[in-house]
C-alpha cells in the first residue's frame, strides 16, 4: 500500500525508461527507500536505528565474507589462522577488528531498535507483523553471533558452546541424545567447528531475506512516529529521500565515530581476554560468560538454583531464558491500550524506564562472576522482567487514563493543522 | 487467551525466580559464602607504571623493544614458545636484514626438518622466514606460549609487569586466617597470579641480563621491557592501527558535520 500523494516514479534518462519497462528495479527502491515512501514528518533519531541496524548486517557479511576466505575451520588450526588474518593478511586486523566489535554494533543498535519499539508500543496493530518478524530476526541474530563466537576457537569460544548446548541437555529424556547431535560428538570439536562456520556463513543471508520481509510489512501500513497517530494527510508525511536519508546519513555519521573510535584505539575492550587462549579442553575457565549482548539471558539462565514443582532448576533456567525472548512475540496482545505512545501514558512510561534499568542491572549479574549476591539479584530483577511483560503490562493497559492525543502529526509538529482549522 | 495465560506463566516464572532467591537467603543466613584466601589476598595489576605505547597516540619505543627482546631470548625462552612471531617480524623493532639474520642463524633451538623421502628427521639452522622454534617444558607447570600473553590476561602489560615483579613471601596474616593455604612446596607466591601460587620461580633479577645500549639491568626495568615487548608481540599491528584510526576519524568528523548541515538545509521548512 502507499498513500495517494507518494510522489511517482518518472524516469527521464532513456536508459532507466528502457529498465523501468523490462525490469522495475530502479522504480522498486524508489518506491521502498526514495522519494516515493512517504514518511511521518515527526521522527526523532531513535527512528535512526533501522536503518543503522541494516548498515550494520551489510558491514558484517562484507567484512565475514572477506574474513572466511583467510579463516581455516578446523579445530587444529582455527586459533592459529586467526592469528595469521592478525599479522599477516593485508589489513587483516582491521577486518577482523571491524567484524568483532561490529558484532557488538549490530548489537547495541538493534536493542536500541527494540526498546524503541517498547516505549513508543510500535508492535501495537497494525503492525505485528513487522514485530514479529523483527523478533525473529533477533534469534536469528542471536544464533549467528554465538556461533561466530565459537570460530577462534579460544577458551571462551570453546566453553561458551560447551555452556550453551549444554543447555539442550536440560530437556527431559531427548536432552543428552540432542546435545551430542547437534555437537557431532560429546564435546565441542572438529565437527562443531565446521557445523558453526557453515552455519555462521548461512544465516546472515537468512537474515538479509527475513529483513526484506520485515521492510516488505512496514511498507503496507507505513512507519509509526512518535505520536503514534495514525498518517492522516499529505501534511503529515515528508518523502523518504531526501528528508530521512539526509537525517539517517547524519545519524550514519555519529555511529560510525562511535564504532571507529572501539575498532581503532578499544578493539579488545568488549572481548574477553581468555578468548586469546587456544581451546584447551582439560583447562576450565574461572568464569565462563558469554559476549555482553547475552549477558541479560545470561542472568535469567543462572537465576534459576533450586528445583521448583519437581522442575529441575536447570530445566527451568533453560525455559525462561528462552520464554524472555519468545514472550515478545506476545506483546501485541498483551498490550491492549489504544494508545500507542509512551509519550501520552504516563503510568506505561515508569513502567518502561524500570524496564531498561531492569535489563541494565541483569546484564551487569549477568557479566559478573556467579557469586551469591549477583544471584540474588538477578532473582529479583529476572521476576520484574517476566511480571513486567506478562502482568504489568496488560494490567496497565487496562487501567490507565491516557493523556488527550494530538490531532494529527501535522498538529503534534506546528501546533496547528489547517484540516481542523 | 494470551491475557488469561500470559499472567499465569508471568507469575509462575516469577514465582519460581523468588522461591530460589528465599531458599538463597536463608542458606546465607545460616551459613554465609565462606571468604578464601584467594578472594582477601589477589591483587588486581598495578595501574601506576607508565609504558610509551598507553592512549590513544602511545607508540613503541623500539630501544625499549630490543631490550625486552634480549630479556625473552636469554631468560623466558628457557621455558617460554613464542609460536606467533617470526624471525622477519623482528625488522620491526629496528634491526637491520643482516642482524635478522643474524639473530636467527644464531638462534640456540635449531629449525626441525623432515626427508619426505628417506624419513629422517633433521635439523637446520633458522632462517628469518621461520617462527621462533617451539620450546618444550619437561619439568611442573604448564608455560604458557607467551605471543598473546598481554591480550589473555586482564590488565595486559600491567599484568605481566605486576606478576614478574610481585613475588613476596607469604604475608603472615594469611597463614594465620588460612592456615591450610600455605604455598607448597615447589611452587612460589605472587598475589597477582589468579591462584596466589604460581609454578614459575621469579625469573627476573637484577642485573639477569646485560644491555647492550648500557641501561642498567634492575629488575624493575628488565620487568618493564619484557612486557613492552610482549605487548608488542601480541599487538605488532597497535601503531599502525592507531596511526589509521585519526585520519578516519578526522575525515568522519568533517563528513558528519556536512551531513548535519545538509540535514539541517533540507529540513528547513519542516519545523
Amino acid at each position: 500500500m502507499s498513500f495517494p500523494w507518494a510522489n511517482q516514479y518518472k524516469p527521464k534518462n532513456p536508459l532507466m525508461v528502457y529498465l523501468d519497462q523490462k525490469l522495475p528495479l530502479p522504480r522498486f527502491v524508489y518506491n521502498a527507500i526514495g522519494g516515493g515512501y512517504p514518511v511521518p514528518r515527526n521522527l526523532n533519531y531513535a527512528w535512526n536505528f533501522g536503518v543503522l541496524a541494516g548498515f550494520c548486517l551489510v558491514l558484517q557479511i562484507v567484512t565475514g565474507v572477506i574474513l572466511a576466505m583467510h579463516y581455516a575451520a578446523n579445530s587444529m588450526i582455527a586459533f592459529d589462522s586467526v592469528e595469521h588474518i592478525m599479522r599477516d593478511v593485508n589489513w587483516g586486523w582491521m577486518l577482523r577488528y571491524a567484524h568483532a566489535n561490529g558484532a557488538s554494533a549490530f548489537f547495541v543498535v538493534v536493542y536500541i531498535h527494540i526498546f524503541r519499539g517498547f516505549f513508543y508500543s510500535s508492535y501495537k496493530a497494525p503492525r505485528e507483523m513487522i514485530w514479529l518478524l523483527g523478533v525473529v530476526i533477533f534469534l536469528l541474530m542471536m544464533a549467528t553471533a554465538f556461533m561466530g563466537y565459537v570460530l577462534p576457537w579460544g577458551q571462551m569460544s570453546f566453553w561458551g558452546a560447551k555452556v550453551i548446548t549444554g543447555l539442550f541437555s536440560a530437556i527431559p529424556l531427548v536432552g543428552e541424545p540432542l546435545q551430542q547431535w547437534l555437537l557431532g560428538g560429546f564435546a565441542p570439536d572438529n565437527a562443531a567447528l565446521n557445523r558453526f562456520f557453515s552455519l555462521h556463513f548461512l544465516l546472515p543471508f537468512v537474515i538479509a531475506a527475513v529483513i526484506i520481509l520485515h521492510i516488505w510489512a512496514l511498507h503496507i501500513p507505513g512507519s509509526s512516529n512518535p505520536t503514534g497517530v495514525e498518517i492522516k494527510t499529505e501534511s503529515d508525511t515528508v518523502p523518504f529521500h531526501p528528508y530521512y536519508t539526509a537525517k539517517d546519513g547524519f545519524g550514519l555519521g555519529v555511529f560510525l565515530l562511535i564504532y571507529c573510535t572501539f575498532v581503532f584505539f578499544l578493539p579488545n575492550q568488549l572481548g574477553h581476554p581468555d578468548n586469546y587462549i587456544p581451546a584447551n579442553a582439560m583447562s576450565t575457565p574461572a568464569h565462563i560468560v558469554p559476549e555482553w549482548y547475552f549477558w541479560p539471558f545470561y542472568a535469567i539462565l543462572r537465576s534459576f538454583t533450586v528445583d521448583f514443582l519437581f522442575i529441575p532448576a536447570k530445566l527451568m533456567g533453560v525455559l525462561a531464558m528462552f520464554s524472555a525472548i519468545l514472550v515478545w512475540f506476545f506483546l501485541p496482545w498483551l498490550d491492549t491500550s489504544p494508545v500507542r505512545s509512551g509519550h501520552y501514558r504516563p503510568l506505561f512510561r515508569k513502567f518502561w524506564y524500570l524496564l531498561v534499568i531492569d535489563t541494565l542491572i541483569l546484564g551487569y549479574c549477568g557479566g559478573s562472576p556467579a557469586e551469591t549476591k549477583y544471584v540474588l539479584i538477578s532473582q529479583i530483577a529476572a521476576s520484574y522482567y517476566f511480571l513486567h511483560f506478562l502482568v504489568i503490562l496488560p494490567v496497565v493497559s487496562s487501567i490507565e487514563k491516557p493523556l488527550p492525543l494530538p490531532f494529527s502529526i501535522t498538529e503534534a509538529v506546528l501546533g496547528t493543522d489547517a484540516v481542523t482549522a | 487467551m494470551v491475557r488469561i495465560f500470559g499472567p499465569l506463566i508471568g507469575l509462575f516464572f516469577a514465582a519460581a525466580l523468588l522461591w530460589s532467591f528465599g531458599v538463597g537467603v536463608a542458606q546465607q543466613l545460616r551459613e554465609p559464602d565462606p571468604s578464601t584466601a584467594v578472594k582477601d589476598f589477589h591483587k588486581d595489576p598495578k595501574e601506576d607504571i607508565k609504558f610509551s605505547f598507553d592512549g590513544p597516540f602511545g607508540t613503541y619505543d623500539n630501544r625499549q623493544l630490543q631490550r625486552g627482546f634480549q630479556v625473552y631470548k636469554q631468560v623466558c625462552n628457557n621455558c617460554h614458545s613464542l609460536k606467533q612471531i617470526a624471525f622477519r617480524n623482528l625488522s620491526a623493532l629496528g634491526y637491520k636484514p643482516a642482524e635478522v639474520k643474524a639473530i636467527a642463524k644464531e638462534w640456540t633451538t635449531k629449525a626441525k626438518t623432515f626427508d619426505q623421502k628417506t624419513g629422517d628427521a633433521g635439523e637446520r639452522v633458522n632462517t628469518p622466514a621461520d617462527h621462533i622454534p617451539a620450546v618444550y617444558y619437561p619439568g611442573t607447570g604448564n608455560p604458557p606460549d607467551l605471543s598473546l600473553i598481554t591480550k589473555a590476561r586482564h590488565g595486559g602489560a600491567h599484568y605481566v609487569y605486576s606478576l614478574l615483579t610481585g613475588y613476596s613471601d607469604q604475608p603472615a596474616a594469611l597463614l594465620k586466617k588460612y592456615p591450610d593455604s600455605k604455598t607448597p612446596d615447589g611452587l612460589y607466591y605472587n598475589p597477582y597470579f589468579a591462584n596466589l601460587n604460581i609454578a614459575m620461580p621469579p625469573p627476573l633479577a637484577d642485573n639477569a641480563v646485560t644491555y647492550g645500549d648500557g641501561t642498567p639491568a634492575t629488575l624493575d626495568q628488565e620487568a618493564k621491557d619484557v612486557s613492552a615487548f610482549l605487548t608488542w608481540t601480541a599487538e605488532p599491528e597497535m601503531q599502525k592501527r592507531k596511526q589509521t584510526g585519526w585520519p578516519v576519524i578526522g575525515f568522519l568528523l568533517a563528513a558528519t558535520a556536512l551531513a548535519y548541515l545538509s540535514k539541517r538545509n533540507i529540513w528547513a521548512d519542516k519545523h
